[in-house]
């Protein structure tokens, strides 16, 4: 386990006191110092942080019933946890539910650690000091899945329906300025401001978003999985609050992470 | 052909046993199902956003695909019969404003103030004056909108219907249809129409 290094706190402050001393300083200051904060991330991605305290919150004994999350089912055996994240979502007989990697956290806290489900998703978000035990699980077991290709089969019929309904919200427009999941992610080559776009319809794109989720934000300082991504893209969409785990998040994720396969897994990454 | 019916039937039956689980019917019908239990609302994000209009639920297609060309006409027919010009005539306003409702973001998100007023974002997705580098790529650039086109009444008319509903012009346009949504006041609409024709606005330097 690797803690972010002295010299990435160094070019934090640097860049902290770059922006802050700014005012009429010159701009290529500022973008220097942004240049060497990008570098000196290479070697020491905040992300670790959560990864650390996944590990320890998946051993740990908590609930009801003091049970860790060791045997907790991921669809390679209990406790299974290298290279789980790249076969997710995925089907599962005890639920007979296809199930992304949250709703399965979810539901082993519900069954080996007793906990009720508005116990469970009480903060699926972290906001500073109030960390969400989803995010840095999510990062320490998609850490284990790194460098694996990407393997979502969808040789059930509840995986193929997951997939097809996930198909058509995508390409669902509505709310009160039209958008779709499609508007902003369905062509080549465009960009909102100076924001790049993947194209999710092509495989190289949803190849190249879906492996680097989840990822450290450095805007927010804040470790985000792929459901917050869901989330946050209905906001901004213009849609009511999308619940977390809910049934339309597994199947958009169904679809998206299948239409990655075949890449490696890339995360927990770093994005801006 | 109406013997063949129940053949094509079994035959497609028996290609969605082969891939996808359901119809495409049925797919599009369940889709808003789950959605509808997906979704919880918040502040001014009502549940009814899900509900779809005809170009709503018509254009809820991948990009490039050819719709029929009488869907397309209905489509702008009605969207064109919807616009609501100004009462007094006057499709002007002030470009300035203009160009501060081009810029905010705000508006219509369950995150946002429903008293404060929304803006376009018009520069997310589309070049607008030289000054403002951070535009976005999803539209066409407007620079030299009016610089080209001139400001003729029918230019401005053309103008202010796009920016009140686009649909009117060009049916499944990514651009939100403001007025017809009710996004934007008409005084706001009016700022921006002055901002793409007033040849002293920014766009046409």
């Amino acid at each position: 386990m690797k803690r972010p290094s002295a010299s990435l706190v160094a070019a934090l402050l640097a860049l902290a006191a770059a922006v802050a001393s700014a005012g009429a300083q010159a701009q290529s200051d500022t973008i220097d110092e942004i240049q060497k904060y990008r570098q000196q991330l290479q070697d020491g991605n905040p992300a670790e942080l959560w990864e650390a305290r996944g590990e320890a919150l998946w051993k740990q004994k908590r609930g009801p019933k003091n049970a860790s999350l060791e045997a907790c089912d991921l669809g390679k055996g209990p406790g299974v946890v290298k290279g789980a994240y790249a076969e997710m979502p995925r089907w599962f007989a005890d639920a007979d539910r296809v199930m992304d990697l949250e709703t399965r956290l979810v539901h082993c806290m519900i069954t080996l650690q007793g906990f009720t489900f508005a116990e469970a998703t009480r903060r699926p978000y972290g906001a500073g000091s109030n960390r969400s035990d989803f995010e840095s699980l999510a990062a320490w077991i998609t850490s284990e899945s790194k460098g694996v290709t990407m393997n979502v089969a969808l040789g059930h019929a509840k995986e193929r329906e997951a997939y097809q309904l996930g198909e058509k919200m995508f390409y669902f427009r509505g709310g009160s300025h039209d958008f779709a999941c499609a508007t902003c992610h369905g062509e080549d080559g465009k960009r909102i401001r100076l924001q790049d776009l993947p194209n999710l319809t092509r495989k190289a794109g949803a190849q190249l978003a879906y492996t680097t989720w989840p990822a450290y934000r450095v805007s927010q300082g804040e470790l985000r999985t792929f459901q917050w991504r869901l989330y946050d893209c209905f906001r901004q969409q213009r849609f009511p609050e999308l619940k977390f785990t809910s049934e339309a998040s597994v199947a958009l994720t169904t679809f998206l992470a299948h239409n990655a396969n075949g890449a490696a897994f890339n995360a927990p990454a770093i994005k801006r | 052909m109406k013997p063949r019916k129940p053949f094509v039937a079994l035959l497609a039956a028996l290609l969605l046993a082969g891939c996808a689980t359901l119809s495409d019917e049925e797919a599009s019908r369940r889709a808003l199902d789950v959605m509808k239990t997906s979704f919880k609302e918040r502040g001014q994000a009502k549940l009814d956003r899900l509900d779809q209009d005809d170009a709503q639920r018509a254009c809820s297609v991948p990009p490039g695909t050819e719709l029929p060309k009488a869907t397309t006409e209905r489509l702008e027919k009605a969207n064109l019969a919807a616009i609501r010009y100004p009462s007094d005539g006057k499709l002007m306003g002030d470009w300035k404003a203009g160009e501060r409702v081009a810029q905010s973001g705000v508006g219509m998100q369950y995150s946002d103030d429903p008293k404060r007023p929304a803006g376009a974002n018009c520069y997310a997705c589309h070049q607008l004056s030289k000054q403002e580098i951070s535009f976005g790529t999803i539209g066409p650039s407007l620079y030299h909108f009016g610089k080209q086109r001139g400001a003729s009444v029918a230019i401005q008319r053309y103008t202010y219907g796009k920016i009140y509903n686009s649909n009117a012009f060009t049916a499944c346009s990514n651009m939100p249809r403001f007025g017809h949504k009710g996004i934007l006041t008409e005084q706001q609409m009016k700022d921006v129409t002055a901002l793409l024709l007033d040849p002293a606005s920014p766009v046409n330097q």
